[in-house]
């Protein structure tokens, strides 16, 4: 009888240790026919070539991404420019002046808003963000400034979360301590409760950063996928997830390997990202 | 124990195998399996084609596969498949296979129909997309940016106005680039100041088209070879044709196969 329930739970542990250890597979799996298929270019055509050169024409033999990647930190940079401010004051007001009916209230609705597909996101940019762009401030409308508009809406739930956590983890006798040292309340938010939750805020926003140069679709749709470095905020773009998406349909050869290429400098960045956010900067939490 | 519990899953499985093999000849009359690859714009309407063929001739399989114009060459030199099909001519070096015009598609070029402009030189619309006219006034309208509007590389649309149009030009890194007909049609519909080219079976009341040369798009100057930016949709096959990929072809070439195009926007024989 015992014999049966020991070998119940043992049977349980193995099952779940097999999925868990499935999940790194496909990561793993993932990992592995992206470079078995993007790293054959890089040999034949040179590192230096794709990564800083300037043309892209896959069918005839230019594989030049600079630019991509240039347009894809710009796009960043703009969404972080405009979701950061918005998305550390929504988490300030949610850790340290709303009511609790508030929060029940706000927290589910920024849920939700992390739940709309990217596509949705897309389609209202083009009906209405880029036409206003186009008649306000001038250009085609698909640009630079659309795109990062959009996008910093979309990292919004992303960053709020995070921070909003790094907030909340403040101890609440640091917030005693400096009420008692006679500190108004801004005061204490601005200069003890943000710079000790510093490193959560700022992982926040490069997670959100991370979110932000991997959103094809929206992007796709808004950015006007132009091949050139955008010389203003109104020129059009082309993000490196925005190139993959764009072209896979109808390549084939060296355009297709050219495409996985693509693939592994996006992740190498995003890795660099995620490291820098998960490592780098929760060490210094530890200390 | 174990050994009981295969002695179900393998039988099981054979027959699961058995049943999905296609050489199962439970079925009256053999199938007969035409193969076709190539040209991804001839693809859809070689679908529309097989899905109307195999109404009539239930005992035709028609396996139609993407892959592009180049490929679709080099699988019937290969003879790996049956037919070809290719929207653009053979090069040199493919000369010995043969060729059989099914239909011609006209490229439009097209403008928002609020823009005034309604004719331009083929030169003209080769300097818009190569950059070195950027300006709707050097054109006869006002002193705004030109946004002009291509298709990604790779793209059959793209390579036949590259051929037809650019002859030899590279388009400009700062064209904005959308990736399908309708994606351009939208963008082209929204913005006053837009310019592109579509497939002229897709055009319609959101977008005006340009005349090119004094030459109006039609399906009538087109047949009378006036208007210049048209590209063949071929299939393409090495020697002779089997009897039975011959009926499919034929069946294209007929009246009813003829129709079916010409409803789709392309410039058939008969009209």
């Amino acid at each position: 009888m015992i014999d049966r329930t020991v070998f119940k739970e043992r049977f349980v542990k193995w099952v779940l240790v097999a999925f868990a250890l499935s999940s790194l597979l496909f990561l793993f799996l993932i990992f592995l026919f992206i470079l078995a298929e993007g790293l054959p270019l890089f040999l034949k055509v040179g590192v230096k070539n794709i990564i800083f050169g300037f043309k892209w024409a896959p069918t005839k033999g230019y594989f030049g991404i600079f630019p991509m990647i240039i347009s894809s930190f710009l796009v960043t940079i703009g969404a972080l420019v405009i979701g950061a401010p918005m998305g550390l004051s929504c988490a300030i007001y949610l850790s340290e002046y709303s009511g609790k009916k508030m929060k029940m209230f706000l927290k589910p609705a920024l849920e939700l808003l992390a739940g709309i597909p990217s596509v949705v996101f897309g389609f209202l940019g083009v009906i209405y963000i880029v036409p206003l762009v186009r008649n306000y401030l001038g250009g085609s409308g698909f640009s630079l400034i659309s795109t990062s508009l959009v996008l910093g809406v979309m990292i919004l739930p992303t960053i709020i979360s995070i921070s909003f956590d790094a907030l909340v983890s403040v101890p609440k006798t640091y917030r005693e301590g400096s009420a008692a040292m006679g500190a108004t309340k801004w005061q204490t938010i601005y200069k003890v409760i943000i710079p000790s939750a510093k490193s959560g805020i700022l992982a926040s926003f490069i997670l959100g950063m991370g979110r932000a140069i991997g959103e094809t679709m929206a992007v796709i749709m808004i950015a006007g996928n132009a091949l050139k470095i955008p010389g203003s905020i109104l020129d059009p773009l082309r993000t490196l997830t925005g190139n993959i998406a764009l072209e896979l349909a109808y390549a084939t050869g060296d355009h297709r390997l050219g495409l996985f290429s693509t693939g592994v400098v996006l992740m190498v960045i995003i890795m660099i990202l995620n490291y820098i956010a998960n490592f780098g900067i929760k060490r210094k939490i530890a200390k | 124990m174990r050994l009981r519990r295969w002695a179900i899953i393998l039988p099981l499985l054979c027959a699961f195998l058995v049943s999905c093999s296609p050489n199962s000849n439970d079925r009256p009359g053999r199938k007969h399996t035409i193969t076709i690859a190539g040209s991804t714009s001839v693809m859809p309407f070689t679908e529309k084609l097989a899905e109307h063929f195999v109404v009539d001739h239930k005992n035709f399989i028609i396996d139609v596969q993407g892959g592009g114009s180049t490929a679709g060459i080099q699988a019937v030199i290969n003879n790996t498949v049956d037919l070809g099909m290719s929207s653009r001519e053979l090069k040199e070096g493919e000369k010995t296979l043969n060729t059989i015009t099914i239909c011609h598609d006209g490229i439009v070029v097209v403008v928002h129909p609020e823009n005034p402009v309604t004719e331009m030189g083929l030169d003209q619309v080769r300097q818009i997309f190569s950059g070195r006219i950027s300006n709707w006034s050097q054109l006869g309208w006002k002193d705004r940016k030109i946004d002009a509007v291509s298709r990604e590389e790779g793209s059959g649309t793209r390579s036949a106005f590259e051929d037809l149009v650019m002859k030899g030009k590279e388009i400009n890194d700062a064209t904005m680039v959308q990736d399908s007909n309708g994606s351009v049609k939208e963008v082209v519909a929204t913005d006053p100041y837009a310019i592109g080219y579509i497939s002229m079976g897709l055009v319609d009341k959101k977008v005006k088209p340009v005349a090119i040369d004094g030459v109006s798009p039609s399906i009538k100057t087109i047949k009378s070879g006036r208007y210049k930016i048209v590209r063949p949709f071929l299939y393409i096959t090495n020697g002779e044709l089997e009897p039975k990929a011959r009926q499919f072809v034929d069946y294209i070439l007929s009246k009813e196969g003829q129709t079916i195009l010409k409803n789709e926007g392309l410039v058939g024989f008969y009209d």
